[in-house]
């Protein structure tokens, strides 16, 4: 009889290439702001559009977060997660026009309050729609994904079109309130006023998201549950309830996110959730599916590659999401940090 | 014979055989039995829309994987037909010219996307697809100069198949161009939907079925999943280009709206789902029945709408631009109950 192999393992320090393609996902949004930078050249107008990228990645991430962690807990892919964001755009579009007295009022505070209650209201609305949505078409269909995907194009079109009856078919055009318009001049640059404010909500809702995903015990359940569902369950957890819960939060964020794009487009459309599918596709897909780190960076990679592009070549923005998808797949087949393992 | 035409692939049921019946005859007479522009116009379409159908049928009721591109390469024959049209001298080989083109260019686009995301996992295709038909949709629209943009293109084709060109009279129905057109597209779909019989009827065919079953032990047992995947969507992406050169030579226009928008995908997708996935059989019912719906419905509809004018709510679910979401919740309740669709359910109904 043969003796075992010599096996002897030893704990040693990552190199440092391995170190380096952890950290590769993080560093592309500095190494992207400095190549912008140098391809823009002039500091003023580069600021302006590092924060409106900015600005527009961080409203993508607060409706991509949900898809993605969605997809990552249960496995269960949700097309029908854009008609969250058009349902959260009329809902809070509608309580702006019924609160017109506070939004019209020069005075900061009641413009807030006015911002915040619509906010309140469409997360509620699409929160509780997403419980609905959850019972009625996605539970019947768990474990299959062509059903899913099927089932919830179908309750997209029906979501849509339910929109087109409640609030008729036109688009609806708004204002932003009062304290909301206009530009700080910073410098020789013009920064929005609400773009900076997109900015400091997105990163208030990514920081939140973080602390609840990584202090707390039901965020200790939720990130278990994406890597390993059948063990948790075995702990005895109900993972069919964090998931219910993660979903509610999910088309929560949908809502939010709804009606920030639509103060920053001011203009809403019963389409424009479908509309914003196809970025957030992408920004999940290069991210990693279940990986809410990934989708930050990601959403953060297309909201200013797509403002840097249209600024110095603009046929080609149209096409410069695909062109990040094409070079991230190449580079990381599964996206930048996948979570959940290919199957 | 007509069982080797059909690939042996038989309809298995008595009233599916007579459906399938009346409505090949129905689409075979149809200048004669239906006279009139309309009429001719739906029964085009139900042709083309049979022969797309069918071709998405491939990819997602053979092979189980969902693409929201397919209209993407519908649009590529399409607009392959009018920029040789438009180009070339009028004629037959402008034709023959865009219709290969825009198979092959949807033949290779369907390889280059295949290979980046159904190498991972079969649901990043439907992403993917979306984006990147979408990524299309917008530039044709920009790039007016060479595609029209939202107006489209408009071109001649060979007189042979224009209201122009007289023949004569046939049982007092007056043969014109329009009718050759017609028959063009009538025998060409035909033709096509048999090949397409044939390929699912084919050990290939069966492999695809295996893989769409259990991926995992169809790539055990010794096939390439990744190959055979990417050749499926490959042949559906030629074949709905073939469908789109059709529609472009019937129409004699192209725009993003008849061929590109993603309406008509969710068109394509109710029509398989609701006809049958998995049977060839089920694309025809489900065109047949989603276009005659498409073009009358509304207008019953709208008859529905002016009768409950008083009633709150009701008119405007009944208003005729919401047929859609009766169609949606149709087509969820089809996806969860008839999971087979009407062929499905006619085959275990007897």
């Amino acid at each position: 009889m043969s003796a075992a192999p010599d096996h002897s393992p030893t704990f040693s320090r990552l190199s440092l290439t391995d170190r380096l393609s952890l950290a590769a996902p993080y560093l592309l949004v500095p190494v992207l702001v400095v190549i912008g930078f140098l391809a823009i050249g002039a500091p003023s107008s580069w600021l302006t559009l590092t924060v409106s990228g900015l600005a527009m990645g961080m409203m993508i991430f607060i409706m991509a977060s949900g898809l993605t962690l969605v997809f990552g807990l249960m496995d269960v892919i949700n097309f029908g997660h854009g008609a969250f964001i058009s349902l959260g755009a009329f809902m809070g579009v509608s309580v702006l026009f019924w609160l017109s007295a506070w939004t019209d009022a020069p005075s900061l505070v009641l413009n807030v309050a006015a911002v915040l209650l619509a906010i309140l209201a469409a997360m509620v609305f699409t929160g509780v729609i997403g419980w609905a949505f959850e019972r009625v078409i996605v539970r019947p269909v768990y474990g299959s994904h062509l059903k899913q995907i099927l089932v919830t194009v179908g309750g997209l079109i029906v979501l849509e079109q339910a929109i087109h009856v409640i609030w008729g078919a036109e688009e609806i055009y708004l204002n932003r309130p009062e304290a909301l318009r206009g530009s700080i001049t910073f410098g020789a640059s013009a920064l929005e006023r609400y773009r900076i404010l997109a900015v400091v909500v997105g990163l208030a809702i990514f920081v939140a998201m973080r602390l609840v995903l990584r202090r707390t015990k039901i965020g200790l359940i939720v990130r278990a549950g994406v890597q390993n569902g059948e063990m948790v369950e075995a702990l005895g957890y109900r993972l069919k309830l964090v998931f219910i819960g993660v979903f509610i939060a999910g088309s929560a964020l949908a809502g939010l996110g709804g009606v920030m794009w639509a103060l920053y487009e001011q203009v809403i459309t019963a389409g424009m959730g479908e509309n914003m599918m196809i970025l957030i596709f992408i920004v999940v897909i290069i991210g990693g599916l279940g990986s809410i780190e990934g989708a930050f960076i990601g959403a953060l990679l297309v909201g200013l590659l797509q403002n840097y592009v249209a600024f110095l070549e603009p046929k080609v923005a149209l096409i410069s999401n695909i062109g990040l998808m094409t070079a991230i797949l190449l580079w990381r087949p599964q996206g930048m940090m996948p979570v959940v393992k290919a199957k | 014979m007509l069982v080797n035409l059909i690939s042996g692939d038989r309809p298995r049921s008595t009233i599916l055989t007579i459906l399938l019946l009346v409505v090949l005859v129905c689409l075979a007479l149809a200048p004669f039995l239906f006279p009139g522009v309309r009429p001719l116009d739906t029964a085009a379409r139900i042709c083309v829309f049979i022969l797309l159908v069918a071709s998405y049928d491939l990819l997602l009721g053979y092979t189980g994987i969902v693409s929201f591109a397919h209209t993407m390469f519908f649009g590529f024959g399409a607009y392959g037909v009018a920029l040789a049209s438009i180009h070339m001298e009028r004629g037959w080989d402008a034709l023959l010219v865009g219709t290969l083109a825009g198979a092959l260019a949807a033949a290779v686009v369907a390889f280059v996307i295949g290979l980046f995301s159904l190498r991972v996992r079969a649901i990043f295709f439907a992403m993917i697809t979306l984006a990147v038909a979408s990524a299309v949709a917008v530039l044709v629209s920009q790039l007016f100069q060479l595609t029209g943009g939202e107006d489209g293109l408009t071109y001649q084709i060979p007189r042979e198949l224009t209201p122009a060109f007289r023949l004569g009279e046939v049982f007092g129905v007056r043969i014109n161009g329009r009718i050759l057109n017609y028959y063009l597209v009538f025998f060409t779909c035909l033709a096509l939907f048999l090949v397409l019989l044939r390929i699912v009827n084919s050990p290939f065919g069966t492999v695809l079925e295996a893989i769409r079953e259990n991926d995992f032990r169809a790539e055990a047992i010794g096939y390439r999943v990744v190959a055979y995947r990417t050749a499926a969507s490959c042949l559906s992406a030629a074949m709905a280009a073939f469908a789109g050169s059709l529609y472009a030579i019937w129409l004699r226009y192209v725009g993003p709206d008849t061929t590109l928008s993603f309406e008509i995908m969710l068109d394509v997708l109710l029509m398989v789902v609701i006809g049958g996935m998995g049977t060839m059989y089920g694309a025809v019912l489900g065109a047949v029945i989603f276009v005659l719906a498409q073009n009358y419905l509304q207008t019953l509809m709208g008859a529905g709408a002016g009768l409950t004018q008083g009633l709150p709510l009701i008119p405007q679910l009944l208003d005729p631009n919401r047929w859609l979401m009766w169609l949606g919740i149709l087509f969820v309740l089809s996806v969860y109950f008839f999971p087979t669709g009407i062929v499905g359910r006619l085959r275990t109904g007897k």
